[in-house]
């Protein structure tokens, strides 16, 4: 299972979309740096097609120094700890930028 | 630049004089930089400085001479925002002189 | 300084942090407001994004640009124009930036680039 960090906004690059279209069952996603943008709630639209068991995760602080609040509620704000838990659970981390 | 030396404790300085640290600055660290640049501080000086850690602690940054008039002359009367009168304490460039006194970083974009 | 004034328009593109763009951008026009020359800033796609308010950039060690930002005033830096289409896309409200800003549609736009001098773009 792999862990996909996108830090890109949805229009500075393909890679928030790259990334959705390369998403297995088990999966995992996390946004940090600019990626965070993609949760505001303007953009729910782009994670309608991803399966069930796929885990939404975004960084707390990137959220919180550009001033972001009341983000899509599928995704989980997490610290830099969670961060770490997460790429060491899931064998493969990609990176999308 | 020599560091400063602020009752016993070393307080570290760029090479144009600048604070490294903001959080350093202290009335007696004003005092001694004034020193260094031939100033006594007065009362007068001690608003303006007052009114420049106000703006910066608002908009994080240091101001050019017309927004730091600007926000003189806000807080102080328009007798007191002039450049005349700030040349007058602060000789030379007042925007550059002024807050390096008040431990702030060197304005930008001041001729 | 020079009689002959020229009319210049700041186009900004990006987001407020995760490159220089925006700093870069915020420094050409503070630049360009001491030499007393008339200044716009047009805010389009990302850029939209550095309006939102009451950032906290010590969370990622940066400094705050909506707070430099609402400072443009104290420049007498006041023609902020924001394309309405970039803040629609991103479910933003012109009721939730909290500086004065003119919203463009795209012929508005247009026609803001074209009165211009120069046009530096970000």
């Amino acid at each position: 299972m792999t862990l996909h960090l996108i830090n890109k906004t949805p229009s500075e690059s393909s890679a928030l979309r790259d990334s959705l279209s390369a998403v297995s069952n088990g999966d995992a996603l996390l946004l940090i740096e600019n990626g965070v943008y993609a949760a505001m709630p303007a953009y729910a639209e782009l994670f309608t097609r991803l399966p069930g068991s796929v885990q939404c995760y975004l960084l707390e602080d990137d959220a919180i120094a550009r001033g972001l609040k009341d983000l899509n509620q599928d995704f989980r704000a997490i610290g830099y700890d969670g961060f770490v838990e997460l790429s060491c659970r899931y064998g493969k981390v990609v990176s999308w930028f | 630049m020599d560091n400063l030396t602020v009752n016993g404790v070393i307080i570290p300085v760029d090479n144009e004089g600048y604070l490294r640290n903001l959080d350093d600055w202290a009335p007696a660290v004003a005092e001694q930089l004034a020193q260094q640049e031939g100033i006594q501080l007065s009362d007068a000086h001690w608003e303006i400085l007052a009114v420049l850690r106000q703006f910066y602690q608002q908009f994080e940054m240091s101001p050019a001479m017309r927004p730091l008039i600007k926000a003189i002359t806000a807080e102080l009367g328009a007798d007191k925002g002039k450049s005349i009168y700030l040349m007058s304490l602060f000789p030379g460039s007042p925007a550059k002189l002024a807050s390096k006194i008040a431990g702030l970083p060197k304005p930008t974009n001041c001729l | 300084m020079s009689d002959t004034k020229k009319s210049f328009l700041i186009i900004n593109r990006k987001a407020p942090y995760g490159s220089s763009a925006a700093r870069d951008a915020l420094d050409v026009a503070l630049t360009i407001s001491v030499f007393e020359q008339p200044l716009s800033l047009l805010f389009m796609d990302d850029a939209v994004l550095q309006l939102l308010p009451a950032h906290n950039a010590a969370a990622i060690g940066q400094k705050n640009l909506s707070a430099n930002l609402s400072m443009l005033e104290m420049y007498d830096i006041d023609q902020l124009y924001v394309c309405q289409r970039a803040l629609e896309q991103r479910g933003i409200r012109p009721d939730d930036i909290e500086l004065n800003i003119i919203l463009l549609d795209q012929s508005g736009i247009a026609a803001l680039i074209k009165k211009q001098d120069q046009v530096l773009s970000f």
